[in-house]
């Protein structure tokens, strides 16, 4: 029986964890495949976000859920002034001028925040409906934990359908796989791509609060946690919702579980599965251009 | 085509072309400086050996990036086997002649470099970026895990005996490190330096520019790149051992996606696939870090961000390309006037 309950406790953590993993990343995979563009920025818009969130919650004492929202839509209109004056100029260019704007982004938000607010790690504190625990009949676990399965859930749910049964994300799939013809089509591909980079950008400030009780959040944020996120749009496949879901909860479960059992140096079999795994099929394990 | 040889040698282009290896009046200056520099900061030879160090390391990523077009975000991995290689070999007192260990270090890296690249070197884009960033994070995890022989986060120490059995590697007087570094440095650089004035050079050029091309000629694309990469890997290697060697320990920051994002801002900075950059980017990296970072770390981070946005905005080249730039800009306006 105790040893049933831990494994239970395990993969409901780990889901947990994959949960705000997927949220994260998404907007990331859907961004590098939709505009081909290397945006190591993405952890910092999630770190950015957090901090709106719970200075948001501090400061005027709004619900988490308000607060949330206001992140996200915070993050989403100061990510369209970045992608309007610097993204959109490069575009076109090498992945080298890619990665370094975006690097020097990272660290002008990093130190923006460190100058602001300062370098210490900030508390997030949750609403009392939802720091206890929850009965599930086999286990008592945390009623967070449950509430982020539940809300990751469904937000791969809305996202799937707003990406396989609406006009938008037909537009969207259409240009990840074809760019010149979908310009063809007369789909306006600029405005295409600033309102993705917007909504990307909001999900990472969700991510980034909704995650801030336990990854933490500091400035540091904005790199600690790149490593992951891209290895879960690697791994997930570029521009896919579902592939990235599967692959976020794989890292999240087996991560909870290596830390849980190898607490020194278990990462290496997650660095290892993915070298595998990318060497198998460079296109990403669950995407739908893997030749 | 052969009738037209004398003709060609005679267009200005051929003649660019042919006279492109030979020493230009400036190229003996920095190594000029760097012996000044010995005889005139003698207090901060620590700093001084600190930089050839960084030099080289950014010098052995020009070959990969610069050359031949490999964006890489792990090259840390092989500064780290290097500088773990004569660690690990002196500290268990396997090992620890200085050069002898910096030729195991290179050989070592390289072997490393080989490996990967055979594998990595398959894919293109964000996998392989993706991939080289992996393979660093797995040394560095695995450098963590086995801690019994690498000390794990706290890294190991050891002391090289003295070079040539008459040069003590003294860590408060750096005297030996320096010139020993500088030397080796110019060594490495003479190396490079022939390796892409080369027919092999250029061709790792032609890749750079259009790799469908060089496939279409008939060139081994994929060799060229792995054995490039495996040169890269070596040279970057000796950097690590030298920066082992000269600190008297090593630790985990040597294999850190810290130290592969700094070489890679380092080369941008001075301008990548002309050599010279490293030397450029590393002296005006790290005399600003030298100076700022320490008093002002906040404020150093915000710059140096707003430098790279800046960089890969309107400066693709670096410091040596708007130079290039000035100085043309001038000639032509002298040739007008």
């Amino acid at each position: 029986m105790i040893v049933e309950v831990d494994v239970a406790s395990i993969v409901l953590g780990g889901l947990a964890a994959g949960m705000v993993l997927f949220i994260v990343s998404v907007g990331l995979s859907v961004t590098m495949g939709l505009m081909g563009f290397v945006n190591l920025a993405h952890g910092g818009f999630a770190m950015l976000g957090g901090y709106v969130i719970v200075y948001a919650m501090k400061a005027w004492g709004i619900s988490f859920v308000s607060a949330l929202l206001i992140g996200f839509i915070t993050i989403a209109a100061v990510s369209v002034v970045f992608e309007r004056l610097l993204y959109a100029r490069l575009y076109r260019a090498t992945e080298l001028d890619q990665v370094l704007l975006t690097i020097g982004l990272v660290f002008l938000m990093i130190a923006s925040v460190t100058l602001v607010v300062g370098p210490q790690n900030q508390q997030l504190v949750l609403p009392r409906s939802l720091q206890g625990q929850v009965d599930l009949g086999f286990i008592q676990y945390r009623a967070y934990s449950l509430m982020l399965i539940v809300v990751g859930t469904l937000i791969m749910i809305g996202l799937w359908v707003g990406f396989e049964r609406t006009n938008i994300g037909a537009q969207i799939r259409a240009t990840v796989d074809n760019r010149r013809m979908a310009e063809s089509l007369g789909i306006n591909v600029d405005r295409l791509f600033t309102m993705t980079f917007a909504f990307a950008s909001g999900m990472a400030a969700l991510g980034g609060g909704l995650g801030a009780e336990f990854l933490g959040l500091d400035p540091q944020y904005a790199l600690k946690y790149l490593v992951y996120f891209l290895i879960v749009v690697a791994v997930g496949g570029l521009g896919r919702v579902t592939g990235v879901f599967y692959a976020a909860l794989l890292i999240g479960v087996l991560d909870f579980v290596l830390k849980k059992y190898l607490p020194k140096g278990g990462t290496v079999f997650i660095f290892a599965l993915t070298i595998i795994l990318l060497l198998w099929r460079p296109q990403g394990l669950f995407s739908r251009k893997a030749s | 085509m052969i009738g037209f040889a004398t003709d060609m040698t005679e267009h200005p282009a051929a003649r660019t072309i042919a006279s492109r290896h030979r020493l230009r009046v400036w190229e003996p200056i920095p190594w000029a400086l760097a012996v000044v520099f010995y005889f005139a900061l003698p207090n901060h030879l620590g700093f001084g050996t600190e930089l050839l160090v960084t030099i080289l390391f950014a010098l052995s990523l020009d070959l990969a990036l610069g050359y031949a077009g490999i964006v890489t975000l792990g090259h840390a991995a092989f500064f780290g086997a290097g500088a773990y290689s004569v660690g690990m070999l002196a500290n268990h007192g396997i090992w620890s002649e200085p050069i002898t260990g910096l030729v195991i270090a290179g050989a070592v890296a390289a072997c490393v470099g080989l490996a990967s690249g055979l594998v990595l070197l398959r894919t293109s884009g964000l996998t392989l970026l993706m991939l080289t960033l992996c393979t660093m994070a797995l040394l560095e995890e695995l450098a963590n895990l086995g801690h019994e022989y690498t000390g794990g986060f706290d890294g190991l120490t050891f002391s090289p005996p003295p070079l040539f059995g008459l040069f003590e590697f003294n860590p408060l007087y750096p005297r030996t490190q320096y010139l020993y570094v500088l030397a080796v440095l110019f060594l490495c650089f003479v190396f490079v330096r022939t390796l892409v004035y080369s027919s092999f050079g250029h061709s790792l050029t032609g890749i750079r520019e259009n790799m469908l091309r060089m496939h279409a000629v008939g060139a081994p694309v994929r060799a060229r790149l792995v054995i490039c990469y495996m040169i890269s890997a070596g040279i970057a290697g000796i950097a690590g051992a030298l920066w082992a060697q000269a600190n008297a320990y090593v630790n985990l920051s040597t294999l850190g996606l810290d130290r592969a994002a700094t070489v890679l801002i380092i080369l941008v900075l001075g301008g990548y696939g002309r050599l010279y950059g490293a030397f450029a980017g590393a002296v005006a990296y790290m005399v600003l870090s030298h100076f700022l970072a320490k008093y002002y770390p906040t404020a150093w981070q915000l710059g140096l961000g707003l430098l790279l946005v800046l960089i890969a905005l309107f400066a693709r080249n670096g410091i040596l390309g708007i130079g290039e730039a000035m100085l043309n800009h001038f000639h032509r306006k002298r040739s007008a006037s």
